[in-house]
């Protein structure tokens, strides 16, 4: 079985993120890491290709600078190689846009499946797995909270605002992966050594054969046009608990009148 | 100066449309002359609550037949939006929402704005407003593109405006086939805890978060929820973790809430889970670090342990 996880390379979330002044667009100019959201996407496709008793789990990332440092976690973790699409032009790329050039390199590997985290953590937009299905004309299922795979079915719990639906597709299909829904391992010391020497085919815009002006600030047709500071919620009365606070509560409830 | 026609993705049941779509329809008003709407049944069930918030016309797509909604309602929109040229098309921040712009955007190669909590026309186009970094600024995008605009928005950004509108005029929409894309086939639906205050309408809600330290002190959050009539709600943590059902997840990958009291119990109030919540009238928040973001935005914040401070209240409250 062959599976392509889609992995996004972001900038570390635990710091304060940042808007450049003059473009308005998020700052990526720092090391990048694997996110988070992604790294659920990597150990179900691992754990997908053990089931089925072998396979290939294939990376693929846009990024800019030629930045691999989260490809490498992810090839630690125990992906076996990697596309990395990485071009000047694609500065501002929207969500279509990145969608058009993640198809074009998941077509070149005519993958069984296609692994993607639901939404990034810096920029949610939650569109880009369904995207990509869409530019390659497949059957997805978003929201997926367990997966697994019966001959040329894919079985899938699909996440819903009241519980959840039970979905069946055949491959090859496009899932995104929920949060949580496995618990991403953690490289080994053998994983990274070998992560070092795993192949990583670097790809620009022209080798995918995709025009410049379908994809960046031009192709993203949309303007930030500026950038304002929400108002504050003041914070109010804060205290210590010494064993009563609980009375201040339900005098605050009663103010309230909530009881 | 307002543009012509905006459509709204429509969700809803046999008890009519949610909330979130009302809301669209009312955001939808504020910047056209006219609005119609997609429906994923005959028409008939929402052609009166519809009209009655100034929809002049429904396009009804048929259910989707144990299809996934999204393939199936892109390939029947994209064709009419070929056709009538709406500026712009609303989608509420469903899955099935998200699902459904996302097609569209690819049939009709046309950008999609996600997270919007405003929207305006500025110069004649749509300019939408995104909150980032938790709520601490705002981004006021406007669209450059020629066609239909595609915009996503987050529950409770608007105000639900009945105004007395004429039933709507349902038009059936025909033909289109999702094809390869549309074969995810529904074989089961499950649905989680609907009894009781739902968090997305509730007045009051009571949150629980990692500082519980154990699954089964949740228990405190239920009980103190049952004496306050409130829903119950979490943080993510105690969702990946486990301890509760993602339904109950309160953020921006889960809920968004806005009732006149958010309690939250050993929360620490990362930005994720604040965007989902710091439109609540009141927030009461208990957290032993000092220093824990919940606190910048509580209006009663008690510095001390869960374990400690709720069961004295739940206590206090039961002898009142
Ligand atoms: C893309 C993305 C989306 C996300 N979406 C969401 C979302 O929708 N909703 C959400 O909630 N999070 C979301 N998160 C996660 C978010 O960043 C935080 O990790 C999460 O909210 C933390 O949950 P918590 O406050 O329960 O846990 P922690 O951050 O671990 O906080 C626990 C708190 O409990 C306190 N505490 C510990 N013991 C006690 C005690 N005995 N008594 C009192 N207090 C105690 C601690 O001081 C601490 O402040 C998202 C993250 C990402 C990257």
């Amino acid at each position: 079985m062959k599976v392509v996880v889609c992995v996004k390379q972001i900038p570390d979330p635990a710091l304060p993120g940042e808007l450049d002044p003059t473009t308005n667009l998020l700052k990526r100019d720092g090391k990048l890491i694997l996110d988070e959201s992604d790294s659920y996407g990597v150990e179900m496709a691992l754990q997908l290709v053990e089931a089925a008793g072998g396979g290939e789990v294939s990376l693929v990332s846009m990024a800019p600078n030629n930045e691999m440092s989260g490809l490498r976690t992810a090839l630690a973790m125990g992906a076996d190689d990697a596309i990395l699409v990485s071009d000047e032009n694609l500065a501002g790329t929207d969500a279509l846009g990145t969608a058009k050039v993640l198809a074009a390199a998941i077509g070149r590997l005519s993958p069984d499946l296609i692994l993607a985290g639901v939404e990034s953590s810096d920029g949610y937009t939650g569109t880009v797995p369904e995207m990509i299905a869409g530019v390659l004309d497949l059957p997805s299922v978003t929201f997926a909270k367990q997966i697994s795979i019966d001959g040329d079915t894919v079985k899938a719990q699909r996440q819903t605002e009241a519980g959840y639906d039970d979905i069946e597709c055949k491959l090859p299909v496009l899932l995104s992966v929920t949060a949580g829904v496995v618990e991403p391992r953690y490289p080994s010391f053998k994983g990274i050594m070998a992560a070092k020497k795993k192949p990583v085919e670097a790809l620009d815009l022209q080798a995918l054969g995709i025009e410049s002006n379908t994809v960046g600030v031009v192709g993203a047709r949309q303007e930030t046009i500026r950038v304002t500071e929400a108002e504050e919620r003041e914070s109010g009365e804060i205290i210590e608990d010494d064993g009563d606070a609980h009375q201040r509560i339900a005098e605050f409830l009663g103010e309230l009148k909530v009881v | 100066m307002s543009l012509n026609t905006i459509m709204v993705f429509a969700e809803g049941d046999e008890s009519g449309p949610t909330t979130l779509t009302l809301e669209l329809i009312r955001a939808a008003r504020g910047v056209a002359a006219n609005v119609e709407a997609f429906v994923l049944d005959d028409g008939s069930s929402m052609a009166e609550s519809l009209g009655d918030h100034g929809v002049s016309k429904i396009h009804a797509m048929g259910g989707a037949e144990g299809k996934l909604v999204g393939a199936h309602a892109a390939a029947l929109m994209a064709d009419l939006v070929v056709s009538n040229l709406p500026d712009a098309v609303f989608f509420g921040q469903t899955p099935d929402g998200r699902d459904t712009a996302a097609r569209l955007s690819v049939r009709l190669d046309q950008p999609v704005i996600t997270n919007n909590v405003g929207v305006t026309v500025e110069d004649g186009v749509l300019v939408l407003e995104e909150p980032v970094f938790g709520g601490t600024q705002n981004i006021f995008t406007a669209f450059r593109n020629d066609g239909a605009s595609l915009a996503l928005f987050r529950p409770k950004s608007f105000e639900a405006e009945s105004i007395g509108g004429a039933i709507a005029e349902v038009s059936v929409l025909e033909g289109a086939d999702p094809g390869n894309s549309g074969t995810a086939i529904v074989t089961g639906r499950v649905i989680e805890e609907r009894s009781g205050p739902q968090l997305d309408s509730a007045a009051v809600v009571v949150s629980g978060g990692r500082g519980l330290g154990q699954p089964e002190a949740y228990e405190l959050v239920d009980e103190l929820a049952g004496l306050l009539n409130a829903a119950s709600g979490a943080s993510r943590a105690i969702v990946d973790a486990g301890w509760v059902p993602y339904s109950k997840q309160v953020g921006q990958t889960g809920k968004v809430v806005k009732p006149s009291l958010y309690f939250a119990c050993g929360i620490s109030g990362a930005t994720q889970h604040l965007v989902g919540m710091k439109g609540s009238k009141v927030i009461i928040a208990i957290n032993k670090d000092p220093e824990a973001p919940i606190f910048s935005v509580a209006d009663l914040g008690i510095v001390g342990d869960v374990h400690k401070v709720m069961p004295a209240l739940i206590e206090t409250l039961k002898a009142t």
